[in-house]
């Protein structure tokens, strides 16, 4: 039997049956429509994530005290060195670092007047605003100098200033931290989450006055800015060569903004399988709906399948007829499907236009595949069930 | 051509067993026209799927053109079925979706047949049974003469050594009936072999050779010499009406 012959004899019985033809198609499509619609969003996010990080310089390496090993091997073995402004220095004047930036962190409250809000206070210096392409919204950010020298300064997040100030213009204003008073000097623009801070929740004051308010011996963070993207893995062995010096341990950790991008990346690609595995529950399902159908042709089709092989169809032959029609379904719904769920994506690119959502070709390739397999998979079986048919016995009835 | 001896078919039915065929030998010979009569039950519509190898004997032999057919594989069973046994039944057994012509290439399609060829073949099928002009009707739209005359053209498209009809009459009106019996018994003058269940009296009068059978056995044989297919008016009084309701 002709491979076209087959697939017209399958499609003329499919055609026989609209509605039920069409039930089961639609089972289908939603499944793979739902596939192809999550794996999209979810890709669509990671790259939206990884456009931010990006965003931010993709120069970064970020420097931080202790080293990211597994405990225990050596209980007393090392001490870890605070990470310390001196160290920040000699980062500084590292021949491959454009810039850099010592942060110290503390959580304390900001008040003007009788208002207060318990914020994040960031020790730094004026290259922050440079590393992290921080953009004043007015006034200005912390002045550049000697980072030993401190000073009363203090930058608010828009949200602190909005917060505090109710429309009143903060600069110039005193804010007390805790019991220290501080002179707001400028506003940044709104900018939001970054970095595990939201940077619009956050106040900025010099990195030794941060030190000596709140006690802190060790800073947080160094921040590195490298000078040529390309030699981001030479920065980072610089900086750990130098540390290393210093320290005479091998007890910091530098990373790279890459690998926090593959990091969040990695998080996100599970995610989205995740999305995606919830999504081929509706697959099964739509699978066991085809084998409903194609078991109820079967048995409404007794006579048909007897008169097939009275007339010479081989056993194959019969079950090859059946098997077709099954994949005719899946396929003709996975393709349905493709097209319902490219629909709804491009729908919901045209409400968030930023949101770069398209179904990756691995995915349509797997929403092909797959109802091909439902298909076979789940068809199996019923056209199994009529070639085993006693042809006597199916044709006896009318 | 055909040849079955002491052929027996016994069934499972639950626990008892039941011999639907008891014994039986019969011969057939090239282009004959024999009717099988007998009650429902008494075995004949065994013994024709039997000779059309879609059933076995359970013991006994069975050969076809020299065959021994019970020991062949199913798919070379599905190919005498294809090749050289054509089916008539009561119920026409059309598939409803296709026209009378995709009806008739049906064998040809399992075949292998390419396309042209198929319809082709098919067309003259249907000319030769007298339905050229109703080709591309479906089913449904034809009378049950025409029916089971598509069915007939189905059944000798693919050329066959023997025509195997179940009843072909008992869905029929008198007429059609007529209609669809000198059909038969044309192509059985040109040389097909022609096997007819009936309990028709009338049909079975028409036959060379009636063969009797009651209770899974043959009763008797009677060579009726030439046949009387043209006399489509002749009551059929003399062939003895199956009484004998002792089934297994």
């Amino acid at each position: 039997m002709r491979l076209l012959d087959l697939l017209g004899f399958a499609a003329g019985a499919l055609r026989g049956h609209r509605l039920r033809t069409t039930l089961s198609v639609a089972g289908v499509a939603v499944g793979i429509a739902a596939v192809v619609a999550l794996t999209a969003l979810g890709e669509g996010a990671r790259a939206y994530v990884v456009d931010q990080f990006a965003a931010l310089g993709s120069n970064l390496l970020i420097v931080l005290p202790g080293k990211v090993e597994t405990t225990g091997a050596a209980p007393f073995g090392g001490v870890t060195h605070d990470l310390t402004l001196d160290d920040y220095r000699a980062i500084a004047r590292l021949p491959r670092v454009r810039r850099s930036a010592p942060m110290a962190v503390a959580t304390d409250s900001v008040r003007y007047r009788d208002r207060g809000r318990d914020v994040p206070v960031l020790g730094t210096t004026a290259d922050f605003a440079d590393v992290r392409r921080l953009e004043v919204g007015s006034g200005a950010f912390l002045s550049a100098g000697d980072p030993e020298e401190g000073g009363n300064e203090i930058v608010l997040g828009v949200t602190v200033a909005n917060e505090l100030f109710r429309g009143e213009s903060p600069l110039g204003q005193v804010v007390r931290v805790g019991p220290w008073r501080f002179r707001v000097v400028g506003v940044l623009a709104p900018r939001g989450q970054s970095l595990s801070f939201n940077i619009d929740d956050v106040v900025f004051v010099p990195v030794r006055t941060a030190m000596r308010v709140f006690n802190r011996s060790s800073l947080f963070r160094i921040l590195v800015d490298v000078r040529m993207r390309d030699e981001l893995a030479l920065a980072k062995r610089d900086v750990e060569g130098l540390m290393r010096e210093r320290h005479r341990a091998d007890d910091v950790t530098v990373i790279t903004q890459d690998a926090l991008i593959a990091a969040f990346s990695s998080i996100l690609r599970v995610l989205t399988l995740a999305l995606v595995g919830i999504a081929s529950v509706s697959l099964a399902v739509a699978g066991v709906g085809i084998m409903n159908v194609m078991l109820v042709s079967v048995t409404e089709r007794r006579a048909e399948i007897g008169l097939l092989k009275a007339l010479g169809a081989r056993d194959r032959q019969v079950l090859a007829a059946f098997l077709a029609e099954a994949v005719l379904l899946a396929l003709t719904g996975g393709v349905a499907g493709l097209a319902i769920g490219a629909a709804a994506i491009r729908v919901f690119v045209g409400i968030y236009p930023s949101f770069p959502a398209s179904p990756p070709a691995w995915a349509v390739a797997a929403a092909l595949g797959v109802s091909l397999a439902v298909g076979v998979g789940f068809g199996v079986w019923p056209a199994r069930r009529a070639t085993r048919l006693d042809p006597v016995a199916a044709l006896a009835r009318r | 051509m055909i040849r079955l001896e002491d052929v027996w078919r016994t069934y499972t039915v639950g626990e008892s067993e039941v011999d639907a065929l008891k014994g039986v030998s019969l011969e057939i010979a090239r282009g004959e026209h024999l009717a099988l009569i007998g009650p429902s039950g008494s075995g004949k519509s065994t013994m024709l799927h039997i000779v059309g190898c879609l059933d076995r004997p359970t013991r006994g032999r069975y050969l076809l053109e020299g065959r021994e057919v019970g020991s062949l594989s199913e798919d070379e069973r599905s190919h005498l079925r294809r090749h050289r046994i054509g089916f008539v039944f009561q119920f026409f057994h059309l598939l409803p979706r296709l026209s009378a012509l995709g009806n008739v290439e049906l064998p040809m399609l399992f075949a292998g047949t390419p396309a042209g060829e198929r319809r082709e073949r098919a067309a003259a099928a249907l000319d030769a049974v007298g339905l050229a002009p109703r080709a591309a009707h479906r089913p449904d739209q034809l009378s049950g003469g025409e029916r089971q005359r598509v069915a007939i053209a189905r059944a000798v498209v693919m050329d066959p050594a023997v025509l195997l009809a179940d009843e072909p009459t008992g869905n029929l009106d008198r007429a059609s009936a007529l209609e669809v019996m000198s059909l038969l018994e044309g192509m059985n003058r040109r040389g097909l072999t022609l096997v007819v269940v009936t309990h028709d009296p009338a049909i079975a009068e028409r036959a060379r050779r009636v063969v009797r059978m009651s209770d899974g056995e043959i009763q008797g044989t009677g060579d009726r010499g030439p046949g009387t297919g043209n006399d489509p008016g002749l009551p059929g009084a003399r062939c003895p009406d199956p009484e004998p309701r002792d089934r297994g």
